[in-house]
């Protein structure tokens, strides 16, 4: 029966309708695996009850014909999304308790289709994080591991629970969200598949807000057809979110031919780091090489504010963090300071704060509140979004030169061991320095795993596509998938 | 520009998060090495250029202006830490 939670979601929407396997057996599965992978941290609220309720439902609609493609398929929810009674704290001990009263659009979309939630996934506390180490729960750990070392490494953040839970087979599917680079940084610690579509493509209303100008949810997947089966369901016009796009999303599936002969890929040069390893350089060097014997002409490209990415970003997040987080006042829900006598108001917000937040959140409203503060908001809040003005331009001059989509390393690194970069807030952003550039710019970015470090750590290669053409992003993605031909699987330990 | 204890005292106020007198040199070490990161935006050179905002360029929807909810004060009120008589309650605030 184990072998049932290896499925792809494009395998058992498929064994669903021949009868081959029902939704009850496949989520039996998974909450079985669930169950006997505490030690990854992955899943943080087990619903048992809900899913397999969720899952007799869904063989009820199957049988009746007509079901829509991710019903009965199990799946993980980041704990980011706000869900009807079922808790929801986006890894923070300020939200201790919290229980929403309503859905967000994403999984209500997600549930309508009939897709059976299993529980809430692990996540760096409010998406704040690179390694899942900023969680209230504790870490979320790597199903893989570096050759015969035992040590626990990373599955990467914001998204770190669900990268686990899917690479290691606990659910077949799963929602992430990314605001800087954490769907594909964890999908590529991880060996799996992420894409974070263009900025409006998902709604955001019941997202626990980050920075909303950057924040989009997108899934997290086995493999690139599940993504598009997945992002489908999610994607989608949203009047509880004004900045949701009002236009037809395509089938993305469909999409999938895997013939890229005549498409345009740029390699922008400002992505070869110094200091970065050979094995990335050379994966690297590989992807172009695959696309290339597909049929696509490889141009190289220049990014030229891609350095400046990071900075700006760490001055908008920030920024857009410390006002979205103003709203967590001890007052209308989650935690609240106990007072002392002749405490007031003013002693009931700092203390709730410096309670429930941990240290990264604390020191990221703090820069926002610094950037933004009288005096200093023209100097780094203005300058900082005329920077992403410029890093848009380049994108947006490489399209218009007839680029299709561009090819760049998904990290500058496998993944890392727990502890190693906790210390040092400034190495822990460089994480993100290849996918922050598109998150400031509003493109759609898939990370796809193209091969093993010597190690036997996945790597992966992200591409990034032209805004609203997720479509032929992902067949491009496809075509790449096929040619790298990656199966690895970790082994299993937990 | 370099932080020093007294701004981030004022910062942490503003931010209205509790941070202990003896923390504060730390804090203010973290935050010149976060921002002496950011500095380097001062290199780029942003004369004329319009600060973004709205990375889409959309036209935000607008809708009709009416009432599509409402009565739902014991929802509202479900997760509140101190909820009386149908209000949020919260410690005095005037004298």
């Amino acid at each position: 029966m184990s072998d049932l939670t290896k499925m792809k979601v494009a395998e058992a929407r498929d064994a669903l309708r021949t009868g081959e396997v029902t939704s009850v057996e496949l989520t039996q599965a998974c909450l079985d695996a669930i169950d006997a992978a505490d030690a990854l941290g992955a899943f943080v609220h087990k619903t048992p009850d809900k899913a397999l309720d969720m899952a007799h439902a869904a063989d009820v609609r199957i049988k009746d014909g007509a079901a829509p493609a991710m019903c009965g398929i199990p799946m993980g929810i980041k704990d980011l999304f706000c869900t009807k009674g079922v808790a929801s704290q986006a890894g923070s001990g300020i939200l201790n308790g919290f229980i929403p009263e309503y859905e967000s659009t994403v999984t209500t979309q997600l549930f309508d289709a009939g897709a059976v939630m299993l529980g809430k996934l692990n996540m760096d506390e409010f998406a704040m994080g690179s390694s899942n180490e900023t969680s209230v729960y504790g870490n979320a750990v790597n199903p893989w591991r570096a050759g015969n070392d035992d040590a626990a490494l990373t599955p990467g953040g914001s998204s770190g629970g669900s990268a686990s839970a899917v690479a290691a087979d606990l659910c077949l599917a799963a929602t992430g969200t990314d605001t800087g680079g954490s769907i594909r940084q964890p999908a590529a610690f991880a060996g799996i598949t992420g894409i974070k579509p263009t900025y409006g493509r998902c709604s955001r209303w019941g997202i626990v807000a980050f920075a909303s100008s950057l924040d989009q949810a997108g899934p997290m997947t086995k493999d690139v057809r599940d993504a598009a089966i997945v992002l489908q369901a999610m994607c989608g016009h949203d009047p509880k979110d004004s900045t949701s796009a009002d236009l037809a999303v395509p089938d993305f599936e469909a999409a999938l031919t895997g013939d890229i002969r005549g498409k345009t890929i740029g390699i922008p040069r400002e992505y070869r780091m110094e200091g970065m390893p050979d094995e990335i350089e050379a994966l690297w060097a590989q992807g172009r090489e695959m696309l290339q014997d597909a049929g696509a002409k490889i141009v190289d490209i220049s990014l030229p504010h891609t350095k400046y990415a990071l900075p700006a970003y760490y001055v908008i997040a920030p920024a857009e963090a410390s006002s979205n987080l103003a709203r967590y006042d001890g007052v209308r829900y989650g935690h609240r300071a106990k007072l002392s006598q002749g405490d007031g108001i003013t002693e009931m917000y700092e203390n709730t704060r410096a309670e429930g937040f941990g240290a990264e959140v604390q020191r990221r409203v703090m820069i926002g509140t610094y950037v933004l503060s009288a005096g200093f908001y023209d100097a780094y809040y203005n300058r900082a979004r005329k920077v992403r003005t410029l890093i848009k331009q380049d994108f947006e001059q490489v399209f218009a030169e007839g680029v299709d989509a561009i090819l760049t390393p998904a990290t500058p690194s496998a993944a890392f061991p727990l502890g190693m970069e906790m210390d040092d807030p400034v190495q822990m952003y460089l994480n993100d320095v290849f996918t922050v550039t598109v998150s400031l710019a509003g493109l759609p970015g898939i990370s796809v795993p193209a091969g093993l470090d010597k190690q036997g750590l996945p790597l992966g290669l992200q591409l990034i596509g032209r805004p609203w053409e997720e479509g032929d992003l992902l067949n491009t993605a496809y075509a790449l998938e096929r040619a790298a031909g990656f199966v690895a699987k970790p082994t299993k330990w937990w | 520009m370099s932080i020093d204890t007294e701004t981030a005292a004022r910062v942490a106020k503003l931010a209205r998060i509790k941070v202990e007198e003896d923390a504060l040199p730390a804090l203010a070490q973290e935050f010149n090495t976060i921002l002496g990161f950011i500095e380097q935006l001062n290199e780029v050179d942003v004369e004329n250029v319009e600060p973004m905002v709205s990375v889409e360029p959309m036209r935000l929807k607008r809708r009709v202006d009416g009432v599509t909810d409402g009565d739902q004060q014991d929802k509202v009120l479900s997760n509140a830490p101190d909820a009386r008589e149908g209000f949020f309650a919260v410690p005095k605030v005037v004298e």
